[in-house]
Order: structure tokens, then sequence, then C-alpha cells
């Protein structure tokens, strides 16, 4: 198997962390403790607790949709270092997340982007012909609902607030939240 | 310049030397502003070392499919700083 290290652009990316650590911009200890502090936070289940939340408290819905800081921040997040946007499907309006630019996502909510998602295919088809797309992952809509593409090309990150599904009424909290996946906060799902 | 929701606005054309973000796929095209979002470092700046960076608005900005590729149904969506923006 090869691993992540043996990938090109890992030297590159090494390369990088060298020039910034000879430059005094930054260091090793210091690369270390950010991306330990991220990943062993970021994971989906920290955005699908949210879209859980929003499905079952109209209060936090409106919140989550108008600041999205401010409703992460009621979840213990309140340190994002983006402004999130979260965009709700209806029963008229599917959204779907990209960044054509490069692969910006919320990673803190979301966990670490699938690699698909990173892809030049994704990203140049998406804003093409999402409806194609999302057929490819399984998700096929009808004609009568808008499909609205997002490009994340700002300090902006987007999430998705999915149509909660039918026959859920009874399920506690922790219960919708498992419901929900990382697809489905991206938009390539339904939930 | 600043717009206000709702408002037409065409992307300026160009294509600068270095960094910028805005994607070539929207450059000359019109939308309408859906959403104001804050007021960030112009990329095109940090990236050239312009110290200090112009600091704008940035705005997202709707776009009709048909009017980007000549044909779909959706719409896409795209944040973009002020300079790169002129009225309708």
């Amino acid at each position: 198997m090869t691993g992540h290290d043996d990938l090109p652009a890992a030297a590159r990316a090494r390369q990088l962390e060298e020039r910034l650590i000879a430059a005094g911009l930054t260091s090793d200890d210091e690369i270390d403790a950010f991306l330990t502090g991220l990943y062993t936070r970021a994971a989906p289940v920290n955005g699908a607790r949210m879209a859980a939340r929003a499905w079952s408290d109209p209060r936090y819905r409106d919140l989550l949709l108008s600041d999205g800081n401010a409703a992460a921040a009621e979840q213990g997040f309140d340190d994002l270092s983006y402004q999130l946007r979260v965009v709700a499907n209806t029963e008229n309006v599917h959204n779907v997340i990209v960044c054509t630019l490069c692969s910006c996502y919320p990673v803190s909510l979301l966990g670490p982007s699938p690699g698909w998602y990173k892809s030049f295919a994704y990203r140049s088809r998406t804003v093409r012909e999402p409806r194609a797309v999302l057929g490819e992952f399984g998700v096929t809509l009808p004609d009568t609902v808008q499909i609205s593409v997002w490009d994340s090309t700002s300090e902006a990150r987007y999430m998705v607030l999915p149509l909660r599904p039918a026959g859920t009424g009874g399920l506690a909290a922790e219960e919708l939240a498992a419901l929900v996946t990382r697809n489905g906060l991206i938009g390539t799902a339904l939930v | 310049m600043s717009y206000d929701a709702g408002a037409r606005v065409r992307v300026r054309t160009g294509d600068p030397d270095k960094h910028t973000r805005v994607p070539r796929y929207v450059r000359g095209q019109t939308g309408e502003v859906v959403a104001i979002l804050g007021r960030w470092p112009l990329p095109d700046d940090s990236a050239r070392g312009i110290t200090p960076p112009r600091i704008e608005t940035c705005y997202a900005i709707r776009f009709s499919a048909a009017d980007l590729w000549g044909s779909g149904d959706h719409t896409v969506t795209v944040d973009l700083w002020e300079s790169y923006l002129d009225g309708p």
C-alpha cells in the first residue's frame, strides 16, 4: 500500500514547511500541535449534531441559517477560523457545495475532506452539470427540484442542512444525528 | 462601490498574472447579489505581499447556469470581493 508520505504532494508540502520554518514563521512543534488539535476534534458528527438539532429546534434552525458561527458556538465550536454559512435544502431546492479553486470546506465540522471532493472531476463538473454528478452519487432529484451550487471561493465555508427524513418524529437527538452523513452535509447525499 | 442584496453586478474581465480568487468561468458574467459576507483582505493583495492589503466586502453572487454555460437549469453562487465587480 502506498502511504500518504510517498505522494509527490507530501514532498512538496514538506519543502514548503521547511522554507517557512527556515524563515522563522513557524516550527515543527507548532505545525504538529495545530494538526493534532484539528484532527482530534474535526469529524462529521459535529456538523451532523448541528443539523439534527436544527431539525427539532426551530430557534436553533433560524440561528444556524442566519449566523452559522453563533450556532456553532452553541455546540462548543466557538473558534472557527472561517465564516460558517449554512444553506438549507427544501422541497424545491437542493444545495451542493464545491470549491473550484482548491478544496475549501468546513473541516472542523465535517472532518477531513474526502478525496473526491478535491478531485478535478468533482470540482469542474459540479458547477457545470450538478444533476449528472449527483446521479453518480446515487442522488436522483425530480426535475421540479432546483439545484443550487455554492462555490467556496472566499473566507466563508459552506455546509448543507439536509431535509429531515420522513418517519423520524420519535427519534432522540443522537439518533437523529446518526442519520446525517458527511455527504449529506456537502449535498452529495440527501441526508 | 458597495452593493445591496438583489443588485445585478457584472464580474470584471481580465486575467491577472498572479493569484486571484475570481474563477475563470464567471469573468464577464452578470449575476445577482444574494448575500453580503464579511470584510476580508483582498487575496490578490495578500498573495503579492502588499501590506496592508485592501480590506473589502465580499459578496455571494448567484449566476444562472444558462448564462454561464448556455444550458442547464441550476444556479451557481460564487463569493466575490468588491474589486472583482462592476455595476450592471
